[in-house]
């Protein structure tokens, strides 16, 4: 690595083992000074481990980890200036909000009007001027980790480092707060780690995304990326919601398949060869229905479909329809209105889609990541 | 009706609870304000000078002792908690030995390789009361470990240490500014625990010839009928009062950390 595209953050061939087993596999990132990037997986990926590397709470079996081009592999996380935010706040029981914030600067050994004045402001950043002397039993969940994030903003750290700071909260408190994260990120321009496994979450706050599964990078990329051109299966699968259809190839080079008895085509060439078994991916939201939604321009792939269910979640509605021969289920979704002529089940209706909608995948691989994805949404 | 004889049944096994708790000190109370004329096994036992130096010798070594074994126990548990979590029960086990292995037996083993070279121990004033302080260690590890181990529970002290870490701490920084103030209440009530013990303790300093006030109180017992009765309530009321100083202590702290400040 040059220093040209050098990194502020740098994590290269990062390597950790339990024993037998490997949490983090072959590790490499590389975030931008003021970046803020998101490790996004399902419980066990290896994401935890990875922050934990970085902070210096475990130390990896290979590669190396450099902040600002200073390696700190092997420093112990109190000689690494990185700051820490923890799912369970870890506020100190025995001192005021401001004891708490001003901790880490009278370690440092900095003047009392310096730590005084640096208090008051962090409490001005977080909306907290008056919580001052109030101790964490006399806060909400929200509070105690707005002073968890000054805390840990106290001692200027090189970088922030959060693991699921939200996920001990409610839901509405949980989107206020991660609003206020991402202001405060931006105001300050620290480079900024966060670990979820809510997709929502990484996808609104981030920079760049790293999908992470069994302790490898599926991808790394802008949340457009990561949701709109998916790089494996496993991605595809996770992030967002997905219909996953059997499908066979009927011309790689024209990017004709067969479904459920009909042909579709799908938005480029294929890479099989005719007859191969493949899965064809299509977001719910991609897909139209006939007399609700627009028709699209292209109107290529239209299948006839029964509708099975229907589902109001809020601002989307969420229509489950049977396809093809084999009455394989389609989730097709689309924005709810008052003034929507819902059909209702039973109701006979064409879906339709456009090719580049579809993303065509091994059959194996989206087998296999479907699992993953049932597992994944139950843990949501 | 069933409840209301559960209820006679409760009074009933409180009754007898409370009984068989103050009908001893009852007795004790009762016997020691026959001596003649009123309270004189009280006044005679402040007015004589031993029971004053034995009491205020006892005190001193137990305060020694608590500091020793709080020197000792609370960074053990501590890092067995953090880092070796799969040796607790072999170190509960270990603090459980006092129960097992007879003060008498720790005592004569004390001497026997105190009492000579390398290090002869037992040859000074200073060097016995060592070993005494010693000894009270010893015989203090299962209450302070316990309390001090109960009081690591209710703390996530992995977490608090990692945050403590991250802000640049050192572990004598944690140790004392985070761990310490949290575990105020567990080990107070350690501490307390070990005082008690080391007022009443004969074994041990009688062996070491030490002027303590359980030797004070076995002597006293030898030739006077009711200063006895007397000293016990004493040394009763003074560990009272010194668990109502820990409840005490310990309200504010409680409350702190058991309505959310750690989790």
């Amino acid at each position: 690595m040059t220093d040209a595209d050098r990194g502020f953050l740098d994590l290269s061939h990062v390597q950790k083992r339990f024993g037998g087993f490997t949490a983090v596999h072959d590790f490499d990132l590389s975030a931008h000074r003021g970046e803020f990037v998101s490790f996004l997986g399902p419980s066990g990926c290896g994401k935890t481990t990875t922050l934990r590397m970085i902070a210096g709470f475990e130390y990896p079996d290979g590669g190396s980890i450099k902040v600002d081009g200073k390696e700190i592999t092997g420093l112990p996380p109190n000689k690494r200036n990185v700051g820490m935010v923890f799912q369970s706040y870890a506020l100190f029981p025995n001192m005021t909000v401001a004891s708490n914030v001003g901790f880490g600067m009278r370690v440092k050994g900095r003047p009392k009007a310096t730590i005084d004045k640096r208090v008051g402001e962090l409490l001005e950043l977080i909306n907290m001027p008056d919580k001052a002397s109030s101790y964490p039993f006399q806060l909400s969940g929200g509070q105690q980790q707005r002073v968890a994030l000054a805390r840990a903003l106290a001692i200027e750290p090189q970088v922030l480092l959060l693991d699921e700071p939200l996920s001990a909260l409610d839901a509405k408190i949980r989107v206020a707060l991660r609003k206020e994260i991402r202001d405060i990120q931006r105001q300050l321009g620290i480079t900024t780690v966060y670990v979820t496994h809510d997709q929502e979450e990484a996808l609104e706050l981030s920079d760049r995304v790293v999908v992470m599964s069994q302790g490898r990078i599926e991808q790394v990329g802008t949340p457009f990326e990561i949701y709109n051109f998916p790089a494996t299966a496993f991605v595809a699968s996770f992030v967002g919601t997905l219909n996953a259809l059997p499908a066979r190839i009927v011309e790689p080079a024209s990017g004709r398949i067969e479904f459920g008895g009909r042909e579709v085509r799908a938005g480029s060439t294929l890479s099989g060869r005719p007859g191969d078994e493949v899965m064809v991916a299509i977001r719910p939201e991609m897909i139209s229905l006939a007399g609700i939604d627009p028709e699209p321009s292209d109107a290529t792939n239209r299948l006839p479909a029964t509708i099975e269910d229907v589902a109001f979640l809020g601002s989307v509605v969420r229509f489950k329809v049977s396809v093809g021969s084999d009455a394989t289920i389609i989730n097709v979704d689309t924005f709810n209105n008052p003034n929507l002529a819902v059909p209702s089940a039973g109701s006979s209706v064409w879906i339709t889609f456009p090719p580049e909608a579809c993303l065509v995948l091994a059959r194996d691989a989206v087998a296999v990541d479907t699992d993953v994805l049932a597992a994944a949404e139950a843990m949501l | 009706m069933k409840r209301r004889r559960g209820s006679i049944a409760w009074w009933l096994i409180f009754a007898v609870g409370v009984a068989y708790f103050f009908l001893p000190l009852f007795a004790t109370l009762d016997f020691s304000l026959k001596a003649r004329p009123a309270f004189a096994a009280y006044n005679n036992s402040f007015n004589d000078p031993k029971f004053l130096a034995s009491l205020i010798y006892s005190f001193v070594i137990g305060l020694l002792t608590i500091a020793a074994s709080m020197g000792l126990i609370i960074p053990t548990a501590y890092w067995v908690h953090l880092k070796l979590p799969r040796a607790r029960p072999i170190i509960e086990f270990v603090t459980l030995l006092p129960f097992v292995i007879p003060p008498v037996v720790l005592v004569f083993g004390l001497i026997r390789v105190y009492s000579r070279a390398p290090l002869p121990l037992t040859h000074t004033d200073l060097g016995s009361s060592a070993l005494l302080v010693f000894g009270y260690v010893v015989l203090s590890l299962p209450y302070m470990y316990r309390a001090v181990d109960a009081g690591l529970r209710s703390i996530d002290i992995r977490t608090l240490t990692e945050a403590a870490q991250s802000m640049g701490a050192g572990w004598a920084t944690i140790l004392w500014r985070i761990i310490l103030p949290n575990l105020r209440v567990a080990v107070l009530s350690g501490a307390f625990l070990t005082l008690a013990i080391v007022l009443g303790e004969f074994t041990i300093a009688s062996f070491l010839a030490r002027p303590a006030f359980g030797p004070y109180l076995s002597l006293l017992a030898g030739y006077k009928a009711y200063e006895p009765a007397a000293v016990s309530l004493i040394s009763f009321g003074l560990t009272w009062l010194a668990m109502i100083v820990i409840a005490l202590i310990g309200r504010d702290t409680r409350n702190r950390i058991e309505m959310g400040g750690a989790h």
